[in-house]
């Protein structure tokens, strides 16, 4: 700075000097540099701890198996006289799979398998048909005898099941299955040699190396099973889309209700405040209280109405889904209130004055300008109640989700469970197996939150973009 | 019926003619204080009349004693230092000020010798009579078409799309617009500038059929050129519309209003300041010939 005031007024003796500015100003940039460097380390930190959540689930998601067959799928395939090297088990016709099955499980297992659900529609495989007449007019018909035949899909499982009789021996992660496939097949092999009693059935020859991914479309799709093997995940996503479906259809109604009532009618009260000091300290309730308060109100208080019975549901106890996604519901309800707050309150206060200046209604001007505008906000606020009320699962305990249950929910009075409580579940088994399935259900409770989310988002997105 | 013709006809020639009529009256007028209050029930009435109104804040008392008494197809001006209440007299007239919670008023408004005030009438029903234009262009984030047809709609306006079609461009026309946008009607009122925005908001307010239309320093956001064109809108206007209007512009005031109302701070003996009308008085007399020192000291620019 040359340029230098004529005429220094006494004040300017209390600033500093061209010099010691530069050194004062030195000063001031490094403050600012470390500054930086600490957000910068909060970031790193924060995806650190991001990257190796994701790196611990999917880490055990996939990798080598080492699994014993009681048949091989070949053995089979070659029975029908194919070349198993180009048709594999799958590929096998509805007939032949019903024979190979029928050659390998005694007739009993089979004659309780046509019961469940018969093989064809006009004619039986184990039981005989004057027994099927018997048995179908009895007082309680098994349901083998109304429903529709099984299907491909359905028996190829049963043949996999209960001929090929997979047996996962053990199992190593994907980072040392991709590094050093080698060393996990050796260590089976040292496992085998040391302490053979520990596979009393099988010899080493008989171990099969491959690949696994726990994660797989047939674990999605397929029923809870107690052979970790076979089992899926098929209930707990859909008592999941029950849940939320139920939770999202309580608490935005409600939520953004009374967020439209605290902002735009009610004037300032004790009363009011008090109401809305409680909403901020209810945000901060933990969710095991909430799950205290749907267990007396829901499942015991209001069980005629949870349990389906005064609509006529016959159904033992509260304890559904309905009951689950209430009490969601009023879990997420203080955020749905607190975001749609937030946006109503972001929305310019001369749009609603333009409102009333043209002769509008209070409700009039909300509904029609001001709410539209808020939207993109209180869909932040849906999409972190989402996010709650998916993976919460400490009320889900004590409101009553299923442990283990192989029918799907199919409506608001279905027993249910969720992934979440699958999860916590199946990581407290001993077997190793279950760890996998563990990791794979919570890769697929991600990826889940992940599509919801991104739905929401592009709502939002919408709503932001459109013009009108 | 013959005061109507004359004002139609001076308006073509210049604005200056209806101030005219008034003016005959004050000389017979005593020239103390009492006299302002009295005033305007000497006057004929006008579209809206105030009397001895005074508005609070909570316990605060933002404005002393107001009588006002605005005409038919006239322009009235509300000019005075800022803090004054003239912003707060403008929107006590069509009850806009409710939406201040601690807002209160007291005394007697008229609109068409009816007290606005009285239990029972609806802010509402009032609001859609006596329109407003605000100081920040506010366009509702709509279309166009939207923006005007909407409080024709919540209005219960029952026309065919057509008749819709009508009022929009009726009111675009009115407001001197219509020829900028109608070939976008369906876009957003947003993408409009500033001072289009700002006759968009007018074309709004005059669309619900308001026969009094308030604007609370409509051009003190827009720039020479814009504030110009509304200023010309105004004058248009004031043949089917009452206008009062607040500014801080006191050449604006001189431009386009028949009557000035001009507002000062009065110093109580607590320190609270509180406003007061000092004088209303046809514009030309009020700029030249002031009836009070504290009017010519604020028009001279001597004031505080």
């Amino acid at each position: 700075m040359s340029v230098e005031a004529p005429e220094r007024l006494e004040i300017q003796e209390h600033f500093p000097t061209d010099a010691e500015y530069d050194k004062l100003l030195g000063k001031k940039n490094r403050k600012g540099l470390i500054a930086k460097m600490f957000f910068m380390a909060a970031l790193a930190t924060a995806v650190l701890a991001l990257a190796a959540l994701l790196y611990t689930i999917v880490n055990e998601s996939f990798g080598l198996v080492a699994q014993v067959n009681q048949n091989e799928p070949e053995d089979i395939v070659a029975s029908f006289g194919y070349d198993p090297s180009t048709t594999a088990l799958a590929d096998l016709s509805y007939d032949e799979l019903v024979e190979s099955l029928g050659g390998g499980i005694s007739t009993n297992v089979g004659r309780r398998l046509e019961r469940e659900q018969r093989f064809y529609a006009d004619k039986l495989v184990f039981e005989s048909d004057e027994l099927w007449a018997e048995i179908c007019s009895s007082d309680e018909p098994p349901a083998g005898c109304d429903s529709s035949p099984r299907d491909h899909a359905g028996v190829l499982q049963l043949v996999n099941e209960r001929i090929v009789q997979p047996d996962i021996i053990a199992a190593a992660n994907l980072v040392p299955s991709l590094l050093d496939p080698q060393a996990f097949e050796e260590d089976v092999e040292v496992t085998f040699a040391n302490t053979p009693e520990r596979f009393p059935d099988y010899t080493f020859d008989q171990v099969q190396f491959q690949w696994r991914a726990w994660l797989n479309p047939t674990f999605l799709v397929t029923p809870q099973s107690t052979a970790p093997e076979t089992t899926g995940i098929r209930t707990a996503i859909l008592g999941t889309l029950w849940l939320v479906i139920i939770t999202i259809t309580f608490a935005v109604p409600v939520g953004v209700g009374a967020a439209i009532y605290l902002e735009e009618f009610a004037r300032p009260s004790r009363f009011n405040d008090f109401v809305q000091t409680n909403i901020n300290n209810l945000a901060g309730v933990p969710s095991i209280i909430y799950g205290m308060l749907g267990l007396a109100i829901f499942v015991r208080a209001l069980e005629a109405l949870t349990s389906g019975a005064i609509f006529g549901i016959e159904q033992a106890n509260g304890r559904t889904v309905l009951s689950a996604g209430l009490t969601m519901g009023l879990l997420t309800l203080p955020v749905v209130i607190i975001s749609s707050q937030e946006a109503l309150r972001a929305v310019p206060n001369s749009l609603r004055q333009a409102g009333l200046g043209v002769g509008a209604t209070k409700w009039q001007t909300v509904r029609s300008q001001v709410l539209p505008v808020a939207i993109p906000g209180i869909l932040t606020g849906v999409i972190l109640a989402l996010a709650r009320a998916i993976g919460e699962t400490a009320p889900l305990i004590l409101v009553g989700a299923a442990s283990f249950i192989t029918a799907d929910p199919t409506g608001p009075f279905s027993k249910f469970t969720a992934l979440p409580i699958q999860i916590f579940q199946w990581t407290a088994l001993p077997q190793f197996e279950w760890q996998h399935l563990a990791a794979a259900a919570s890769l697929t409770l991600l990826i889940l939150l992940l599509i919801l989310n991104a739905g929401a988002v592009i709502l939002r997105n919408r709503y932001s973009r459109r013009p009108q | 019926m013959t005061n109507e013709t004359t004002k139609d006809l001076v308006d073509v020639s210049s604005h200056e003619g209806p101030v005219e009529t008034p003016s005959a009256q004050p000389p017979a007028l005593p020239d103390d204080k009492t006299a302002v209050a009295t005033e305007p029930a000497v006057e004929r009435d006008g579209v809206i009349q105030t009397q001895n109104m005074d508005i609070y804040y909570g316990s605060f008392k933002a404005v002393h004693d107001v009588n006002l008494n605005f005409q038919f197809n006239e322009i009235s001006a509300l000019i005075g230092p800022s803090g004054c209440g003239k912003s707060t007299v403008l929107r006590s007239l069509n009850r806009m000020n409710d939406l201040i919670p601690t807002a209160r008023t007291e005394g007697v408004v008229t609109y068409h010798g009816e007290n606005i005030y009285a239990p029972g009438v609806d802010p509402v029903a009032v609001r859609r009579r006596i329109g407003m234009v605000f100081q920040k262009p506010n366009p509702f984030p709509k279309s166009i078409y939207q923006n005007i047809i909407w409080g024709a709609k919540i209005n219960g306006f029952k026309g065919s799309k057509a008749e819709a079609d009508d009022l929009v461009e009726n009111a675009l026309q009115q407001a001197a617009i219509w020829d900028e946008v109608k070939d976008k009607l369906q876009e957003s009122g947003l993408s409009l500038s500033g001072g289009q925005q700002q006759r968009l908001c007018i074309a709004r307010a005059i669309a619900t059929q308001p026969d009094v239309v308030l604007m609370d320093e409509p051009c003190s956001a827009l720039d020479p050129i814009a504030t110009l064109r509304i200023e010309e809108l105004m004058l248009e206007l004031k043949q089917n519309y009452s206008i009062i209007i607040v500014t801080h512009n006191m050449q604006q005031a001189a431009r386009v209003s028949d009557k000035t109302a001009f507002f000062n701070i009065e110093l109580s003996n607590e320190g609270q300041r509180t406003g007061e009308l000092v004088e209303f008085t046809p514009t030309d007399q009020l700029f030249t010939a002031p009836k009070e020192k504290a009017t010519e000291d604020y028009i001279t620019g001597r004031f505080g």
